[in-house]
């Protein structure tokens, strides 16, 4: 449990990191929170030649909440900061429950945000969260910057929207509806474990007391975050909350690991949108 | 009880105050100048033979120092030979007439590989990296060969062969019969038969194994440094493998980090780490990283079954039969220890006078199952404790009140089962008071106002595990007390300590046997340097055996001290008192001659010392027991299982223990929660999965789940103690004790929460898929209705 080799670089500007990061000759990666990579290399599941280390680059580390109400957080932001920051709190209180449930506090104060979205683990929360929230994702290379949103930047395990040589520079949350309520569900096998089933929820009340608008994003049930569009358009055209459910567990073809069969993350998505559908009916009409 | 001197007083561990400043001194912090590091290629595969080992490339690698293969290695140390293993003492075979198989393990394999993880070259560099490093480039060549995982498929006849001169894998097998069990099955108001597997988890200590290995280059002497239970008989071990006499090799196990049976064992790497320290003149170190700790040390657990209980219409047990199958792994390193105790406790504490019951132990493609906090006890307990309750469901009866009925009462103790216990004496349970604890249990666990909470979603149930346990087996433990003439008490004793608090509760038993205060008795162990004879800490055995050791060895250093103080004071021996390290003449306290005093009288420098005494103030003992004390408990634990997850949730655990006379209350707690949350491990979370190809599926704590603390119930302790008989001290053993009713307790609770719907609980760890899927079968099966949005 040592990793191969590696040259290791810490710029402090972020045209450096760029630059290493545009070299084609050798493997590069970013090291950010090191709480996926250094696994990896210490098993030798990663060999990378190059480790470029975000943490003295002092531009990244700003979370940042501008007059359109968009919240932009930098590649060196701590998981953590999305617990802590009142601003995450009082305004993206469904991005802050999510967090609580990476890891533990160790992790998530090592942890970053941008982190966890480049690496895309099919399991965790943030990118089913970024699908959820409409996130914007700001790639940038040493040839420029551009964007994607968050639907266009998951493919597949592990797999994001990143060309070689090219970073998730930050992510950008648009204002949260205020009037919207909102939920996070999930199963894991232990406190803090990645989630057999997660699901992000929320809802928005119109004037007729029915619901208007409804988003439904789930992970550890595909290879990337799942939205459930069929149950989201049932739920606004007035069926229970349980009749979404069974629409989920009908929509979604989830993979068995040896810690839940597919088969349960396809019953337990179910249930977990139904449990969430009507806490975040409870939030938005404040009952 | 209430504290009978410094017995039975909760005194603050000694030990703590250093470790919790980061001062504990493990293996990993001991590196010798010059220590070089060593890594090991492991096999990927499960079963191979293996055709040829190239290390041509990985001995030039920068850094590297040697590298050996299994041919380098077997022609310096030979193979790793168990004879204690083959010991059958002769009222066992009368009793059961077991078979028992016993391989040679090489140290690192040669012609063939018999599990994933086994290790089949080691490189020794300037650096544990640069070890890792050439060990990608050493080429094996492999063939593969048939793999069998599943010990029963590995009992059929056209089973794969472990070994291939043997002609099955049996490694062990024995049958036990008392009684007329046929005529009381056949008589019998109710029957219940099921099979129940414990599934494979294992102790994972927070540290892992380590060795380190300097020869001295002044006088040859090779000093092993290993993260062991057994320190005495690693070096006894090495003496003849490697060719030391005894007196020139010294195994110290400093700080250790856990164990739990795991490091009672001897492994390949103990020898080849001293064996490359011998041939390449400079220290070697070795520390196991996590990947290979869960794919290569011990594994436990892993038994299969078939248990029927047949019992009268008022719920006594007539009956009990049972055919098991135990996973050895591809190696048996320590014979009968473990199926042995799946027998002797599987009466437990229940007076049942038919029994049939058939052993047989299969060799298979996986890890080595060897003693696991419990050994053999709690995959014993979940059988039984799990066809109790089934016979209490077929009965009608509460399962509490069935285990009530069934069990020995106090004023049966003495109480012979029938059994002949491993150490070769007949099984007689010295003293108890079984209901007492269920008693004790129910109230602790008052389950009532719980249950009461219980709703179609959101299931509660309770449920009950009893248990007895063999503890402080012998042969023997060693001790030997002295008096300094500064008037300090050392105390060497033959153990090891893994974090049991030995140097707290040996203290306070040799400061009571000798009159001194407990802050100037150091104890000292796990060093073969220290004291030339000892066993070590295994089978919850240290406090019954070095304790008692301790009482012997201090008795004899106060009688000897009272006799030298008599002739000091010219008075009687009679008229002395020893208290507080003083000794006073009776009836005028101000008069005080101090130990130290008398210790220094015996000095070669004194000229009025007394002739034909020797200089030291000591004594050492030798403690056999007649055969092991019954420590018992009763669990107990309330849970809620929702009905549409599968999460269980642990409401309450209470656990009413016996483990006789009490040394420090606070010491006992811990053991037992200690013990608790490794069941608990067992019950929910914890489990070692191989699959068809014999693959570790779980080889990292990504997948490998241990309990935390965010798992951690609100835990009720009670002692209800019944001091032994058997030992001048009338202690018992407690350190696995906690860790044997879990399994059992948390299957049936779940089971009695998910009654209403038909499910049956075989196997854990009751994850939250495999509960949905237990709810999904009962409810296809028609034995319940549940309305979840998913199914
Ligand atoms: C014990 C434990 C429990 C955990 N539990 C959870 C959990 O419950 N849920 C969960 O979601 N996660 C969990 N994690 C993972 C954790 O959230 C990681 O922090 C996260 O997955 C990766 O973020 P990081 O900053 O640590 O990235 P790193 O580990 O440093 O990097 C991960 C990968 O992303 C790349 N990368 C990092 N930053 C960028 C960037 N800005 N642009 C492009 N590529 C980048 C790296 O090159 C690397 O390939 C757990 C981790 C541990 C150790």
């Amino acid at each position: 449990m040592k990793p191969a080799p590696f040259a290791y670089h810490a710029p402090d500007q972020l045209d450096e990191v760029l630059a290493l990061l545009g070299d084609q000759d050798h493997e590069v990666r970013l090291l950010a929170g090191g709480q996926s990579l250094v696994p990896m290399m210490n098993f030798r599941l990663a060999a990378p030649e190059v480790l470029v280390d975000l943490r003295r680059v002092e531009s990244l580390r700003q979370l940042r909440h501008s007059g359109d109400g968009t919240l932009a957080i930098g590649a060196g932001v701590r998981q953590s900061a999305l617990l802590r920051e009142p601003v995450v709190t009082d305004g993206w209180p469904l991005l802050s429950e999510g967090a609580r449930h990476i890891g533990h506090p160790q992790v998530r104060s090592r942890g970053t945000v941008c982190g966890s979205l480049a690496h895309h683990d099919p399991t965790a929360e943030l990118p089913a969260l970024a699908v959820a929230l409409d996130a914007r994702m700001v790639l940038a290379s040493a040839s420029g910057t551009r964007e994607r949103s968050a639907d266009e930047f998951f493919v597949s395990y592990y797999t994001v929207a990143l060309e070689p040589g090219e970073m998730l520079l930050e992510v950008r949350f648009p204002r949260c509806p205020a009037a919207a309520g909102w939920s996070f569900k999930e199963v894991a096998r232990r406190r803090g474990d990645f989630a057999l089933v997660g699901v992000a929820a929320l809802v928005e009340a119109g004037d007729d007391g029915t619901v208007s608008r409804a988003r439904l994003v789930f992970c550890g049930v595909a290879e990337r975050p799942f939205r459930a569009l069929d149950a989201e358009q049932a739920v606004v055209s007035g069926a229970s909350f349980e009749e979404a459910g069974r629409l989920v567990s009908e929509a979604v073809r989830p993979m068995g690991s040896i810690h839940a069969s597919a088969e349960y993350r396809r019953e337990c998505a179910g249930e977990l949108a139904a449990r969430a559908l009507s806490e975040a009916w409870e939030r938005a009409t404040g009952g | 009880m209430p504290p009978d001197g410094l017995i039975g007083q909760a005194l603050p561990r000694v030990e703590d105050e250093r470790l919790l400043r980061g001062a504990g001194r493990y293996v990993d912090d001991i590196h010798p100048e010059g220590c070089l590091e060593a890594a090991f290629l492991r096999s990927p595969f499960a079963h191979a033979r293996v055709t040829n080992v190239d290390l041509s490339e990985a001995v030039r690698a920068p850094g590297v120092v040697a590298a050996f293969d299994g041919a380098q290695a077997a022609a310096l140390a030979g193979p790793l030979v168990f004879d204690m293993a083959r010991i059958v003492p002769e009222p066992v075979r009368r009793s059961v007439d077991p078979l028992v198989r016993v391989q040679p393990m090489p140290s690192l394999a040669t012609d063939r590989v018999t599990f994933v993880g086994q290790p089949v070259a080691m490189v020794v560099a300037e650096s544990r990296y640069l070890a890792e490093d050439a060990l990608q480039l050493i080429d094996v060549e492999y063939e593969d060969l048939p793999v069998v995982v599943d010990p029963e498929r590995a009992l059929e006849p056209d089973a794969p062969l472990l070994e291939p001169e043997w002609e099955d894998n049996v490694a062990i097998a024995f049958n036990f019969r008392k009684g007329d069990p046929d005529a009381a099955f056949a008589a019998a108001h109710a029957t219940v038969e099921e099979r129940f597997r414990s599934h494979r988890y294992m102790a994972a200590p927070i540290e892992t194994r380590g060795v380190v290995a300097a020869v001295d280059p002044f006088d040859g002497r090779l000093t092993v440094w290993a993260s062991s239970q057994t320190p005495h008989l690693l070096r006894d071990f090495l003496a003849g493998a490697l060719g030391y006499a005894p007196d020139r090799l010294r195994v110290v196990a400093p700080d250790v980090g856990g164990g739990f049976g795991m490091k009672g064992s001897i492994y390949p790497e103990d020898l080849l780490v001293p064996m490359a320290a011998r041939e390449l003149g400079r220290p070697v170190k070795w520390i196991e990283d996590r990947a290979e700790d869960l794919a290569s040390s011990t594994h436990g657990r892993e038994q299969v079954h078939r248990i029927a209980l047949a019992a009268d219409a008022d719920g006594r047990i007539l009956a009990l039969r049972d055919d098991i199958v135990h996973n050895a792994g591809a190696f048996t390193t320590l014979g009968l220890v473990v199926p042995y105790n799946s027998l002797t406790h599987l009466l437990g504490p229940y007076d049942i006078e038919a029994v049939d019951v058939r052993m047989r132990v299969a060799l298979t493609n996986t890890g080595v199952t060897a003693p696991f906090r419990g050994a053999g006890r709690p995959e014993t307990v979940f059988a039984v404790e799990r066809a109790m309750d089934r016979l209490a469901r077929e009965l009608g009866m509460d399962p509490a009140e069935l285990r009530e009925r069934n069990m020995v009462r106090p004023e049966q103790m003495p109480y012979a089962t029938g059994l002949v216990y491993r150490d070769g004496a007949d099984q007689v349970y010295d003293s108890g008071d079984y209901p007492g604890l269920l008693r004790k249990a129910r109230e602790l666990v008052d389950a009532e106002e719980l249950l009461a909470q219980s709703s179609e979603e959101r299931r509660i149930g309770v449920g009950y595990a009893a248990y007895t346990e063999g503890t402080g087996v012998g042969p023997f433990e060693s001790a030997r007390v002295s008096v300094e003439p500064g008037g300090k008490v050392i105390v060497r004793y033959g153990g090891a300590s893994q974090g049991q608090g030995h140097r707290t509760t040996l203290a306070q038993i040799a400061a009571d046997a000798l009159g001194v205060r407990f802050e100037d008795v150091e104890v000292r162990g796990g060093d073969s340097g220290e004291l030339a004879q000892g066993f070590g800490t295994i089978a919850s055995r240290t406090l019954v055996l070095a304790g008692n050791a301790i009482v012997e060895a201090a008795t004899e250093v106060r009688e000897r001290a009272k006799r030298i103080a008599a002739e000091m004071l010219e008075i009687s021996p009679d008229d002395l008192e020893l208290a507080e390290g003083a000794f006073s003449p009776k009836g005028s306290p101000g008069t005080k001659l101090p130990l130290g005093d008398v210790a220094g009288f015996l000095s070669p420098f004194n000229p009025a010392r007394p002739k034909g005494e020797s200089a030291d103030l000591a004594a050492g003992s030798i403690y056999r027991p007649s055969t092991v004390t019954y420590a018992a408990g009763v669990h107990a634990v309330v849970v809620a299982v929702d009905v549409a997850t599968g999460m269980v949730e642990l409401l309450r655990y209470a656990v009413a223990h016996d483990c006789g006379r009490v040394v420090n209350p606070t010491i006992a707690d811990g053991q037992i929660a200690g013990g608790v949350m490794q069941g608990i491990g067992g019950a929910l979370y914890e489990e070692l999965v191989y699959d068809d190809a014999g693959q570790l599926v779980t080889g990292s704590f990504l997948d490998y789940l241990l309990p935390t603390a965010s798992e951690a119930p609100e835990l009720r302790l009670a002692h209800l103690d019944v001091p032994s008989p058997l030992n001048p001290l009338g202690v018992k053993g407690l350190g696995e004790g906690g860790a044997i009713g879990p399994p059992a307790a948390i299957a049936n609770a779940v089971e009695d929460a998910l009654h209403e719907l038909g499910v049956v609980v075989r196997e854990g760890p009751l994850g939250p898929s495999r509960v949905r899927e237990l709810i999904r079968e009962a409810v296809k099966a028609g034995h319940g209705k549940v309305n979840t949005v998913g199914s």
